[in-house]
């Protein structure tokens, strides 16, 4: 089985709303043209592509279909699509690449969280026949899994706010980001609650985005990037979708995708928690502790662009390998309401 | 689908935008262990289904989460509980089971194991609290679905419920039946926009003009103009105004009625490639009998009258008959 590398990384500005279609090409023209300038690849030598989008989301049908056409897919080309985070992408595209099918890939996710309401529409993920026709919007159901966690005295608001004020530490470094402005713990426990228990600092903003991940088999990569990182271990697990039944405080799925990449000993994670409480659950969960840095891009908190936030988390991570000031690092991303469903990846230098 | 008519924004430049509710009825088979919950709901009464592990489960599930053996045990339960975990929603949302500010709250009914997710309509965030008691408020008619509980309510105190909302039509069955299918309307409203070449050929249709772009690097004429051209991936660019004649690549003659029509069988769509371009639309060809259109016939557009313009390619009537000698086949074949 041959080894897969990260060799490249785009991504479009965090920003609360874009004027282009849904269809994400306004956004993916230009981190296509990035990524390919960064890595000296063409179109043409791309193995095969896969994409992560909603059409909830896009309002539309086929919407992933239509993204095609920034890619320019003429001769044809070999392409897929998942109807969730793009990291989910990417493990279709590692898997391409690991049996021998492909040399390279490239992955990228898009959403226009801005065109409709987004905390309604992700409602929509839910069970269909006893959950989604009561529309439970997604800041509902994190305030129930916060509040859980908070009475039993597993993390306290205090511990949200440090969660948010040092993302936005981070993100001021990061010209990508949506929400730059530092701010105090103590200044963001003065704001007013605006879904008791959560106040408006614990949640992720509303964001227009797109990212893009190019993938090569390590053999390629050393072609192609001075430190290729290379992914040690990528593996993905699923919680019950009865909210009611499983122990929200906790994540068992990200427990065991980490068990089997054989996460431990890094030095940096891209963790993708929407909800600062939810930081708190995957590091508990991953078995993070003090010496290890969380989200230096930032994070989600401060830009979550809907089913590319989660890719953007390998792409941030997977920088730290290729500009050369980390060794071995973790990235993670979710899917589905309270850290339903969970991609642990490891990423190492060559 | 409904669309209303686009909006010109503050600008004249930027991208053009309209608002469009798409909805749809979903219809899902219940199955026997969701079959049995919903047919209780009906008699407002509650199930659960006991786990491998000895929890109720309510509602059921149909597969234990964690052993995945099929469950087949129900168990009845009460319709009051206790709250297990709520949040505050301060904005209710469209669809949503109270719409007055109420609480999003996990409730453990009397005789469950794990919990239920539901509103609770207490007023204000001051009268909730972990451990409350709560009591399900039902539907005056219920038909068989989630929704015949409207919400939960405080069970020590009576507050001035809401007026109940109509029973939502939400389940199907026979007369005398049990409820076999369930059916959940979804809509979603949507701001979408046009892309910014779109706009400017939106734009120019309000002026009469038929705008394309070409390609920088293929060199082909699109209209309308694309975001990115699908062979090269690149935005096209140079503006071509294009005239309002053209030829039919392909068509079909519609026979068939169906709701919305509004023009009456036998007509014709077809694909319009207009002169100097290198797609076709799809519009109608009207002003001749069906059976006279064919591949390679000259057409022109017959506008509405100019006061009724606007940015849309419905200004655009239709096509008809120039009578003028028919294209080649070999001169659009490569069009097809």
């Amino acid at each position: 089985m041959k080894d897969v590398a990260v060799v490249g990384f785009a991504q479009a500005p965090n920003v609360r709303r874009t004027h282009g279609t849904t269809n994400g090409v306004e956004m993916l023209v230009p981190v296509f043209r990035e990524v390919f300038d960064r890595t000296g690849l063409s179109k043409q030598d791309i193995g095969f592509w896969c994409s992560g989008s909603s059409d909830y989301l896009a309002g539309r049908a086929f919407s992933f279909v239509a993204a095609v056409d920034a890619i320019g897919a003429f001769p044809p080309i070999h392409e897929s699509h998942v109807e969730m985070d793009a990291a989910w992408a990417l493990y279709e595209a590692w898997l391409k690449i690991r049996t021998g099918e492909v040399d390279t890939a490239l992955v990228y996710g898009f959403g226009k969280s801005s065109a409709g309401t987004l905390r309604r529409v992700l409602a929509l993920q839910l069970d269909p026949y006893v959950t989604a026709p009561l529309w439970p919007d997604s800041i509902g159901i994190a305030g129930l899994q916060a509040r859980l966690g908070l009475e039993a005295g597993l993390w306290s608001e205090k511990d949200m706010a440090e969660v948010a004020a040092r993302s936005r530490a981070d993100a001021a470094g990061n010209p990508y980001a949506q929400v730059r402005e530092p701010v105090e713990v103590a200044e963001l426990l003065d704001a007013p609650v605006v879904a008791d228990p959560l106040r408006a600092h614990d949640i992720a903003p509303v964001t227009d985005g797109a990212a893009v991940v190019v993938l090569a088999s390590a053999e390629r990569a050393r072609d192609l990037v001075e430190r290729p990182a290379v992914i040690t271990g990528i593996e993905h697990r699923v919680d019950s979708p009865a909210l009611g039944s499983r122990d929200l405080t906790r994540s068992p799925s990200t427990e065991a995708a980490a068990r089997a990449a054989g996460a431990g000993e890094v030095t940096v994670a891209e963790l993708h928690a929407p909800f600062t409480h939810q930081e708190l659950i995957l590091r508990e969960a991953l078995g993070l502790g003090a010496g290890v840095r969380i989200n230096p891009s930032g994070g989600p908190l401060t830009g979550n662009p809907m089913f590319s936030a989660g890719l953007a988390r390998i792409g941030e991570a997977a920088t730290r390998i290729l500009d050369g000031t980390a060794e071995r690092v973790l990235a993670h991303a979710t899917s589905g309401p309270a850290l339903q469903q969970n991609l642990v990846a490891v990423l190492e230098r060559d | 689908m409904s669309a209303a008519g686009t909006e010109a924004p503050e600008t004249p430049e930027a991208p053009l935008s309209a608002p469009l509710e798409v909805g749809f009825d979903y219809t899902r088979s219940v199955g026997p262990v969701l079959g049995e919950f919903v047919n209780a709901l009906r008699e407002r009464r509650i199930l659960g289904v006991r786990g491998s592990d000895g929890r109720v489960h309510v509602p059921p599930v149909e597969y234990d989460p964690g052993t995945a053996r099929a469950l087949t045990e129900f168990v009845a339960v009460a319709d009051e509980g206790t709250v297990l975990s709520w949040s505050w929603n301060a904005e209710p949302l469209d669809g949503q089971p109270v719409t007055r500010p109420f609480a999003w709250a996990l409730i453990r009914l009397d005789g469950a194991d794990t919990a239920l997710l539901h509103a609770v309509d207490a007023g204000s965030p001051s009268a909730m609290r972990t451990g409350m008691r709560v009591r399900a408020r039902w539907a005056d008619e219920p038909v068989g679905h989630i929704r015949d509980l409207v919400s939960f309510v405080p069970a020590d105190a009576s507050p001035e419920p809401e007026p109940a909302p109509p029973s939502p039509p939400v389940a199907e069955r026979g007369e005398g039946e049990p409820v076999s299918t369930v059916i959940t309307p979804i809509t979603l409203r949507i701001q979408h926009s046009a892309s910014p070449e779109e706009s400017r050929y939106l734009r120019a249709l309000a002026e009469g003009r038929l705008l394309g772009q070409r390609c920088p690097v293929c060199g082909k004429v699109y209209i309308p103009p694309r975001g990115a051209c699908p062979v090269d991936g690149v935005p096209t660019e140079e503006e071509v105004d294009l005239p309002d004649t053209g030829i039919v690549t392909t068509f079909c003659i519609v026979n068939v009625p169906f709701l919305g029509q509004r023009i009456k069988p036998p007509y014709v769509a077809a694909y319009v490639l207009l002169d100097g371009a290198d797609i076709a639309f799809l519009h109608l060809v009207l002003g001749c009998a069906a059976e006279e259109v064919r591949m390679g016939l000259r057409v022109r557009a017959v506008w509405r009258p100019r006061e009724e313009w606007s940015t849309t390619l419905e200004n655009i009537t239709h096509f008809e008959p120039t009578g003028e000698p028919d294209a080649p086949y070999e001169s659009f074949a490569h069009h097809l």
